[in-house]
């Protein structure tokens, strides 16, 4: 385990290659989802410029308070994740141990308050089925705007819950020593999906909490 | 191995601007910016934030700045390629109103 460069696959010339390549892939998949979540939020302006007032009305519904809460804390966990990611650049094992533990105790504060919502949709009947029901003439078409706020919320909450489990693996592995200023490509990979999905709900939070909340 | 380490003072700087961001995109839906009946002006004030905060994550938080020039192609195409996908279908349904492909089925169904 000591030895120089015991992290370095046997295709790559030396960790600086592997490190690149890694990278880049890492970025080719975050591509991917930015085409993934790109077809979405077309959608989403497709049918929100034909159906402008039921989105409103639905978008009234969402709790602005918890929305805006939820961003804060996203926003608070990329913090904690480049702190991590830094962290591991410098070979810090206990500055590696706080910032992922904080990073994921931010993360499961999101999913729980996005459970919190969920549940309150629920009770209101507003998810989209047969116990749907919204006292207005475009019900509908409310309908369908809570069909894309819970696929897209729902999208974003599973990448969540993927984050989560990376940096449950990231933990026990900085536990174990195995991220040191030479070798520490998992953080730094793990790092760019967690900041992707902080920018998925950056567009998310605007479009489905704010739409038209003046009117 | 050389790898720009980041200052722990801009991160916490960039942090701060995310927030103040935040706060001003919950501030100016409360104003009805103008635009008609879809609110445009709302939607592009709402959504140049949320282009200017992307910016700073991917930027400072996701290390674009200090990356690559083929991490910057890679980027730079991902989001090309976005661009593509939102302009081309968006501008076809926009300027295509004598086409019922939408029709106001909420408001049919119901009779």
């Amino acid at each position: 385990m000591p030895e120089p460069h015991a992290s370095v696959a046997h295709q790559f010339d030396d960790a600086g290659q592997q490190y690149q390549a890694s990278h880049l892939g890492m970025w080719t998949f975050l591509i991917t989802e930015i085409m993934f979540f790109g077809g979405l939020f077309t959608l989403f302006a497709v049918y929100v410029s034909a159906y402008g007032e039921a989105f409103a009305e639905g978008s009234k519904h969402l709790d602005l308070i918890l929305g805006t809460t939820n961003t804060a804390i996203l926003i608070g966990s990329s913090l904690t994740m480049a702190m991590a990611v830094r962290s591991a650049q410098l070979g810090r094992r206990n500055g590696q141990l706080l910032f992922l533990s904080l990073t994921l105790l931010l993360g499961l504060a999101f999913l729980g308050i996005k459970a919190v919502e969920y549940t309150h949709k629920f009770e209101q009947h507003l998810v989209p089925g047969p116990n749907f029901s919204f006292p207005s003439p475009v019900a509908r078409n409310v309908q369908l705007f809570f069909s894309f706020y819970f696929a897209m919320t729902g999208m974003h909450a599973l990448h969540m819950v993927v984050g989560v489990v990376l940096l449950t693996i990231l933990i026990v592995q900085a536990w174990r020593g195995r991220y040191t200023a030479d070798y520490f490509t998992p953080v730094e990979v793990s790092g760019l999906y967690w900041h992707f999905v902080d920018i998925v709900w950056i567009f998310l939070f605007p479009l489905l909490y704010l739409v038209a909340r003046h009117a | 191995m050389t790898q720009h380490v980041v200052p722990t003072r801009l991160y916490v700087q960039i942090f701060g601007a995310l927030l103040a961001l935040t706060a001003l995109t919950v501030l100016v839906s409360f104003f009805d910016l103008g635009g008609g009946r879809l609110h445009y002006a709302n939607a592009v004030a709402a959504l140049t934030i949320a282009v200017t905060k992307a910016t700073l994550v991917m930027l400072y938080f996701m290390h674009v700045r200090w990356s690559s020039r083929l991490t910057w192609v890679f980027v730079g195409a991902g989001l090309f390629w976005l661009l593509i996908l939102v302009v081309l279908t968006l501008s076809d349904v926009f300027t295509r109103h004598w086409i019922p492909a939408l029709p106001p089925w909420g408001l049919t169904s119901l009779q």
